[in-house]
């Protein structure tokens, strides 16, 4: 992969196994993969994430075995795992908040990569995997929510799938295809199951091409510059595994507080009332992590147009790399994007926000300067900033740089960790 | 550092083998209620006993009921066929011992520790061939009963006297009589 | 404080800005409190801006646990007063019985459950026509009504909700529940009430279908808690709370083990982080 990897076979089974397999090759690779020794905390995400989905591989599959796809028996069969099988609640309610923070460690991930220009070449092909994994994790996750056939669920499949008709001309025959009938019923549910089951496995294929994309070029790292010598990196393990072994448990943490003691926190009350094909819930919200692309999908007064801006907020992710015409990567050195960036954030928050918010009044405007910011922070401030944007200058190596970082202005640090000694 | 280099292997190598065997053991943890789910839950628990009636079954009759998913053969034999079934030596068997669960195990497989004490006529038991799990014949009055008049295993020719003694054929094992109590003289609970 | 400290020192990366994990926690503690906020909104305009009564309830927080004599009577209550509209259909008569419930002995669930005669969800005899028996602790508890029709049309076109996980599908569900059968009142003048309807302070629209269900005296309590409205009110909640998370005590239990666990592991990899960083700079 990264050209010299220099793999020797110990004894004569691996040498065996080398000549017709090289997987223990590969398990070097990654052992010694090198990593610039300046990457931060934002990096853990990326192992984070290796877990999330495997621990929703592991629950999922638990689940579907107690689990029954059928109108009349999805909502009791959830409420069966949850009291009678062993351990069942737990398993239902870790996949439930798994999902959460899935997404959770997926936008910070994002957004980690937005900050420290990530997606800049020569990296582009690992950023458009990455908005793939993205997309995909987003339909797992919308038909995982309508499988306990609540109130939610089926309200959410009834507006999502309807989406699909405001394309022109084909929108309802894609909708009753969608359907496999005249509204969303159980071959609905059936096949959401199915593919609910599947989508996770792809998601872990497109996984192992982000990486094989990562290790071609190697880690960016929070100053932007490109790798020079031995000196600026060390080995994934044991420093990194090390790392983001810690930053892993810290997760954990978070997850096992959501899991154990807050577990429907992040779930809808309405989803505990069977799904009632005649009652529209008064007050129906995705599940938070589509509330920005639900704001903006309110935001437009127009059916069609709604949905297209809907999906262009996730097209424009793909086309990123060529709307920012900056050569630094790092918004450590580009002040102006800095500035850019958070508000940025900042608007991807609000419309989170107003996405929960009922259609109505100040809200809807608001919405919609925040929809208008949202397309305009990426195409126009971004390749505006690529031509008139003056950065700071950038250090000579990564070497160099942490050296610096330790001798000459270590005072932020000194406040940020006072002194125990 | 403060610690001086001398000591610093030792202290780092206990350090890495605490952590690594402290993940270990978590990870063992949690392993458990992944393999657990997998057991029979409380609903299924719940349903481990069941009662019947017997009181509409004949002399030479027989019933099949349904328990935990799987056949219970009730017989009420007749003279004759408890009869045959004591005639014979324990050294005729295939498998001495009596496959009961209400005896202790290795109790020897003569008809009395077959049938419930004091209650001969009725013979109940597990209808699932001790040899790969078939429903062997010989319930109702026209199947084949096998050379000693009690059942039949049709996958694999199984034999079965009138106790449900293996005589004959590739299975191992008497047929597994339950646990049972009989609630009055015509009613049962299996389980 | 100076400079120097850090390059006499060697102060390991882990402290240090390239690097740091206090920024980055804080960092990420901001933006969970910021989705905390999103969902407290999110639950308000949910429930239509009506200020719930917050009571105090044994089960609250990560210690909170249920109080058995609570739950006890709070099924009695559910069973002499709403059991008569409401159904329970996903909870068996052995549930009270289980470990982190009302923990009945299981002689008193068989005593319980034999007074309800119930048909035989799965079993026909012998002529084919459904068994009438007396319930056994397998059974679920029997619903008041054949179907949904037949529940609207006994209660004046309103459908009265099963209990099973009611407490769970309202937004802050059992200050709600609660304040509704404590938030019966006088309609107030000039508010023209619908037929059948009567006032309640916490209720969407104010006119609900069910008549105040309790008063003071109504059931008999023998442990001498008193018997008010107020009273009947906590336990009734308290054992549709349990029913709604019958396995809130196993799950509290455990999140204890596991997070006591993760926080030792998570000292010893910041140790081992640091020690391993330490000769990287």
């Amino acid at each position: 992969m990264s050209g010299d990897h220099t793999y020797q076979p110990s004894n004569a089974f691996t040498r065996w196994l080398d000549e017709r397999l090289p997987i223990m090759g590969i398990v070097d690779h990654m052992m010694d993969y090198p990593t610039p020794k300046n990457i931060n905390y934002w990096w853990t995400f990326g192992g984070i994430l290796s877990f999330c989905l495997a621990s929703q591989i592991v629950t999922g599959v638990i689940l579907a075995m107690h689990y029954t796809p059928h109108v009349s028996m999805a909502f009791n069969s959830i409420e069966h795992i949850m009291r009678d099988v062993n351990y069942g609640h737990l398993i239902r309610y870790a996949h439930a908040n798994g999902a959460s923070m899935f997404f959770i460690a997926v936008y910070i991930h994002m957004f980690r990569g937005l900050y420290y220009g990530s997606y800049k070449a020569p990296r582009e092909v690992l950023w458009i995997l990455g908005v793939v994994i993205f997309l995909l994790m987003m339909a797992a996750g919308f038909m995982g929510y309508v499988l306990p056939w609540g109130q939610m669920s089926f309200w959410g499949a009834t507006v999502i799938t309807n989406l699909f008709s405001a394309i022109p001309y084909v929108g309802d025959a894609i909708r009753e295809l969608l359907w496999g009938g005249f509204s969303v019923d159980n071959p609905t549910l059936n096949r959401f199951f199915s593919l609910h089951y599947l989508i996770p496995f792809i998601i872990a294929g497109v996984v192992i091409l982000h990486i094989w994309a990562l290790h071609v070029p190697g880690n960016n790292n929070p100053l932007g510059i490109n790798v020079k010598d031995k000196q600026d990196t060390v080995p994934f393990h044991p420093y990194m595994t090390a790392k983001d072994g810690f930053a892993l448990v810290l997760f954990l943490i978070l997850f096992s507080y959501f899991v154990f003691f807050n577990p429907n926190a992040m779930g809808h009350p309405d989803n505990y009332i069977r799904a009632n094909a005649l009652v529209t819930p008064a007050h129906i919200v995705p599940e938070w992590y589509y509330l920005p692309f639900y704001a903006i999908l309110r935001a437009v007064p127009d059916k069609l147009g709604g949905v297209i801006a809907m999906f262009g907020a996730i097209a424009v992710l793909f086309i990123l790399p060529w709307l920012d015409r900056s050569a630094v990567r790092s918004a450590r050195f580009r002040p102006l994007y800095r500035q850019f960036f958070f508000i940025f954030l900042a608007c991807c928050l609000g419309l989170g926000y107003l996405g929960a918010m009922p259609a109505e009044g100040i809200y809807v405007i608001a919405s919609r300067i925040l929809t208008i910011y949202y397309f305009a922070h990426f195409l126009v401030i971004l390749p505006v900033l690529g031509m008139i944007e003056k950065p700071k200058p950038l250090p000579e190596s990564i070497s160099k740089a942490v050296l610096d970082a330790h001798g000459g202005s270590a005072s932020a640090n000194a406040a940020a960790a006072p002194e125990k000694r | 550092m403060a610690v001086t280099d001398t000591d610093e292997p030792t202290r780092r190598d206990f350090l890495y083998i605490a952590t690594g065997s402290f993940t270990a053991i978590g990870g063992a943890y949690l392993v458990w209620p992944l393999i657990d789910q997998m057991n029979p839950d409380a609903s299924a628990l719940a349903l481990a006993s069941i009662e019947v009636d017997l009181s509409s079954i004949e002399v030479g009759q027989s019933m099949t009921v349904k328990w935990r998913g799987k056949p219970v053969f009730i017989r009420r034999r007749s003279a004759e066929e408890i009869e045959a079934a004591r005639a014979v030596p324990l050294s005729d068997l295939i498998d001495p011992e009596a496959r009961n669960d209400n005896l202790p195990d290795g109790s020897p497989a003569d008809d009395q520790n077959r049938a419930p004490a004091g209650k001969e006529e009725w013979l109940i038991m597990v209808g699932i061939c001790t040899h790969l799990g078939c429903v062997p014949k010989g319930q109702s009055m026209s199947d084949k009963k096998g050379d000693f008049g009690g059942w039949f295993c049709p996958c694999h020719g199984s034999h079965y006297d009138t106790a449900g003694r293996i005589r004959k054929g590739p299975a191992p094992q008497n047929l597994e009589v339950p646990v049972l109590t009989f609630l009055s003289d015509t009613k049962i609970k299996i389980g | 404080m100076t400079d120097t400290t850090h390059k006499t020192e060697g102060r390991p990366c882990i402290f240090t800005r390239a690097c740091g994990v206090t920024p980055f926690l804080t960092a990420l503690a901001i933006a969970v409190l910021g989705y905390t906020f999103v969902f407290a909104g999110d639950a308000k305009a949910a429930g239509g801006g009506i200020e719930y009564k917050n009571v105090e309830w044994t089960f609250d927080g990560p210690f909170g646990t249920f109080d058995r004599s609570q739950l006890k009577r709070g099924y009695k209550v559910y069973q002499e007063v709403c059991s008569a509209c409401h159904s329970m259909d996903l909870v068996s008569f052995r549930n009270l019985s289980q470990p982190g419930g009302p923990e009945f002995s299981e002689a008193e669930v068989k005593v319980i459950a034999a007074e309800f005669e119930i048909v035989d969800p799965v079993e026909f005899d012998e002529a084919g026509d459904p068994i009438e028996r007396p319930a056994l602790p397998r059974d679920r508890f029997p619903a008041p009504f054949p179907n949904d029709n037949a529940a609207r049309a006994s209660n004046g076109g309103a459908l009265p909700p099963d209990f099973s996980v009611l407490a769970k599908a309202r937004p802050n569900g059992v200050n709600y529940i609660y304040s509704l059968l404590t938030g019966y009142e006088d309609a107030p003048a000039g508010l023209e009430m619908n037929e059948g309807m009567s006032y309640n302070a916490y209720f969407e629209g104010h006119q609900i279908g069910m008549a105040p269900p309790l008063s003071d005296e109504i059931v008999e309590y023998e442990d001498g808690t008193p018997m008010t409205l107020d009273q009947y009110a906590k336990d009734v909640v308290a054992f549709m709370y349990w029913a709604a998370e019958p396995k809130m005590e196993e799950r509290k239990q455990i999140g204890f083990q596991v997070i006591l666990y993760l926080l030792v592991l998570a000292g010893l990899l910041y140790f081992v982080t640091r020690k391993l960083w330490a000769d990287q700079h």
